[in-house]
């Protein structure tokens, strides 16, 4: 009995052994933003340097490029490559993208299988994969906040080289390609095509705005014609304007939800357009910057948009609700990603779609028009064999192209391509795309670096407490807010 | 003949090789497997961890820092603030769930027509997921068109339309332990009743006939008879709340601000939500751990001192 004992405790403690044996000495990971200089991926897969738009056939091709990490010549062959799969989130654009990938595998014989995995799990599918050096997927659409981590962790293939000598790059609207593909920010580096561009804007009721009493009240009570907002202030005019709680009307429905990102979303579109920043672009400083006199202004001003017009139990709104809440006739108006307002212009499922129109975010008080980023871009995994790598080049070239933009637009897809987003065809495809295509040229975004979620739950937090929860002022909450980026970003090594 | 016999000796032979310890362990060691695999490993393993710099996401292995991650966590105020929030739910989620348990199993204590169907329907909350139950009663408490503010409205017209509990920094909490309340009573109810149903008649019939008062033979027969099965009730009660996370999250998701950001549902975000900071969620866990064992202990041996007067 007790030498069985003994045996058991010895299988408990050898299992523990090889748990914990072997990997203590091994170096850490780097968390800290990588020199602009040093490319992260260790691939050595080669580019092509061929510009003809022709897609790529399905013979074995050997071409001749420049080094992706920038360094000499190298000879790579697609190989017997016959399929390649692309890890994305579960919803309408990646069945868009599969479509398109039927008319890839149709001109080249090679299949394109786009792997759907669910919202909630896909970063985490993504990322344990990757831990794991596994090579499941060619090509991943990632978040633009993956791009410190996929970069700096070696998981992306720098596509500098390749965006620039085929001239992708000049392709896609300047500040898509910097926030879905630059890493760090300023560095001109490249890790990601992009693909699916997406950013907030609002839908709201054209028969409210267009309704001719309403129009001669809210001249007689503001001195303006009640149109679209220019400003963020006249944003708020009409949604206070038009909140009639006994009516069960409100004004806007925005982004109110401590969970994951959305209400630092909601503050960003106001933030940027007021002018104010996360970080200092070259230092990395945020004390002075978070805390800002015009961050905090935007923030009090968000506060009282969110406190006048938002629709009562709102208080944890993201994008189901705010579409919710339109819907049902509530809000005037709703803060959205684009990717959903494709539920808000189709009769099924908004009984308002034939008077629901859509516009970008206004001015801020300096004129200056910006909105949060959503969205993703493309990017090749640097685990697979350069044989696959070329391949998945070979297949972003070829997404990257006009034509199939704007195929990719016709399907639904939200094409970053600089010429498709001007051609009327894309303008009038759906009645959200003129205002997307406006605000593809003033997206910005949060922190992509490795540790951007160490900064978020801080900033969701106190933007729910002071917002939703009323605690505080804006100054106390932006003060507390830029010492704990300042000691988060320090203790990582991104501000020195 | 022969090779029958020799056959049914043989089996006889095997039979008598398989002792009862045999037997034993031959049951038991599957269990011990599973057990080692998911329970001990994980626990040591994680314990481990908690001493290193490690992401179940990232490419290094894990680098030994000792006890830094827990000289950070103890030393950072906000996990204070949660552990504080933490206990501060327990303290009125399970405070109310004893109270009225109690009060519901001394009603239903008394057999009537109808008593089982009735003791059954109050039980259907706890049998119901935490997650599910998070979102309709999110619905119910939505200040336009949930039921809970119909309801106060009804019965004091007064305060209509009512108050936004889950979007309101100081009433959130409390929405969240009325639902945990809702929830979780008919399981101190439960283990009340069973306690109640289990003291003696004659005690009372004694008590009668020296002419005992209804409170006397509460404070005397009834609360102490019950006590030891309500501690454990508590007990368990207080681990659950010290580890409610899907309600929570269902409901507020730690929101407004940090009102209802309890330890477990911090827990879930430094371990995983894009920050997958596995060693320092190991180091928090255990600080859970200990103070949970800490709080089980002291029940632990005020229940065996009633048991031990009992």
């Amino acid at each position: 009995m007790k030498k069985r004992v003994i045996l058991a405790w010895l299988v408990v403690l050898s299992l523990l052994l090889v748990a914990c044996g072997g990997g203590a000495a091994a170096p850490a990971e780097p968390t800290t933003a990588p020199a602009a200089d040093t490319p992260a991926a260790s691939t050595e897969v080669t580019s092509t340097t061929a510009t003809t738009s022709t897609a790529p056939t399905t013979e074995t091709t050997t071409t001749t490029a420049t080094s992706s990490s920038g360094g000499g010549q190298a000879a790579v062959s697609t190989g017997d490559v016959k399929e390649l799969k692309i890890l994305w989130a579960q919803w309408d654009p990646a069945d868009y993208l599969q479509e398109i990938g039927k008319k890839y595998e149709e001109e080249t014989g090679i299949k394109v299988t786009v792997v759907q995995e669910p919202w909630p799990s896909f970063y985490n599918r993504a990322f344990t994969e990757f831990a794991a050096k596994g090579d499941s997927w060619d090509l991943v659409v990632g978040d633009s906040q993956w791009l410190g981590q996929g970069s700096s962790q070696g998981i992306y293939v720098d596509l500098t080289d390749f965006l620039k000598s085929n001239g992708i790059d000049k392709t896609v609207t300047p500040a898509t390609l910097q926030y879905y593909g630059e890493y760090p920010l300023g560095s001109g580096k490249y890790w990601a095509y992009p693909t699916e561009g997406d950013a907030d804007g609002w839908a709201y009721r054209k028969d409210w705005f267009e309704n001719p009493e309403e129009q001669k009240a809210f001249k007689e009570k503001y001195g303006y014609d009640l149109a679209v907002p220019k400003t963020w202030k006249e944003l708020l005019d009409i949604a206070k304007f038009f909140t009639r709680p006994d009516k069960n009307m409100y004004g806007a429905a925005i982004y109110t939800q401590k969970e994951g990102d959305a209400i630092t979303m909601g503050y960003e579109n106001v933030m940027f357009s007021y002018g104010a920043r996360w970080q200092d672009p070259k230092t990395n400083e945020v004390k002075g910057i978070v805390n800002s006199k015009e961050s905090i202004a935007a923030l009090e001003f968000y506060k009282e948009l969110y406190t006048c017009c938002n629709p009562p139990g709102l208080g944890n709104a993201f994008f189901q609700e705010t579409n919710d809440a339109f819907v049902k006739g509530q809000a005037a108006m709703a803060m959205n990603y684009f990717a959903f307002f494709p539920a808000l212009a189709t009769d099924a499922t908004n009984p308002h779609a034939a008077v629901t129109g859509y516009f970008a975010n206004p001015a801020g008080p300096t004129g200056e028009r910006k909105a949060a980023l959503g969205g993703q871009g493309m990017s090749i995994i640097s685990f697979i064999s350069p044989e696959r790598q070329q391949a998945a080049m070979d297949f972003i070239k070829w997404f990257a192209q006009e034509e199939n933009q704007q195929e990719w637009a016709d399907v639904g897809g939200y094409t970053c391509n600089i010429n498709v987003l001007k051609s009327p065809e894309f303008l009038e495809i759906a009645p959200y795309n003129a205002a997307f295509a406006e605000t593809m040229t003033m997206v910005m975004d949060f922190w992509n670096i490795p540790v951007y979620a160490q900064l978020l739950t801080p900033t969701q937090s106190e933007l729910s407490g002071y917002i939703v929860g009323g605690e505080g002022k804006a100054d106390e909450v932006l003060n507390r807010l830029a010492d704990t980026h300042d000691k988060i970003l320090r203790e990582n090594g991104i501000i020195k | 003949m022969f090779p029958d016999n020799q056959t049914s000796q043989r089996t006889g032979y095997q039979q008598r090789q398989l002792s009862d310890r045999s037997i034993q362990w031959l049951f038991i060691t599957p269990t011990l497997i599973l057990l080692a695999l998911f329970n001990i490993f994980p626990l040591f393993y994680s314990l481990y961890l908690s001493f290193t710099d490690f992401s179940a996401i990232g490419t290094a292995a894990p680098v030994w820092v000792g006890f830094k991650n827990f000289s950070t966590l103890l030393n950072d105020p906000q996990i204070w603030k949660y552990f504080a929030t933490t206990g501060r739910f327990a303290f009125l989620s399970v405070g109310l769930q004893t109270v009225l348990g109690f009060a519901l199993a001394m009603l239903l204590r008394e057999k009537f027509r109808g008593s089982g169907l009735i003791t059954t329907l109050i039980l259907i909350p706890m049998m119901l997921s935490p997650v599910v139950v998070g979102f309709f009663w999110k619905s119910i408490f939505n200040p336009s068109s949930g039921i809970f503010n119909y309801a106060l409205g009804y019965f004091h017209p007064a305060s209509a339309p009512g108050p936004s509990w889950l979007d309101s920094s100081s009433r959130a909490l409390w929405a969240v332990v009325i639902v945990d309340v809702w929830m979780w009573t008919p399981f101190v109810m439960l283990l009340c009743l069973s306690g109640l149903n289990a003291i003696p008649d004659y005690l009372y019939e004694a008590a009668a006939i020296d002419r005992a008062s209804a409170w006397f033979q509460f404070w005397r027969i009834t609360l102490p008879q019950v006590l030891p099965l309500l501690m454990i009730a508590v007990l368990f009660r207080t681990i659950e709340a010290f580890k409610s996370f899907d309600l929570v999250m269902g409901m507020t998701g730690g929101g407004p601000g940090d009102s209802t950001e309890l330890v477990a549902v911090n827990l879930f975000r430094i371990a995983f939500e894009g920050q997958w900071r596995t060693s320092y969620a190991s180091a928090l866990a255990y600080i859970v751990l200990v103070i949970i064992m800490a709080i089980s202990n002291v029940y632990i041996r005020n229940l065996n001192k009633v048991r031990g007067e009992g």
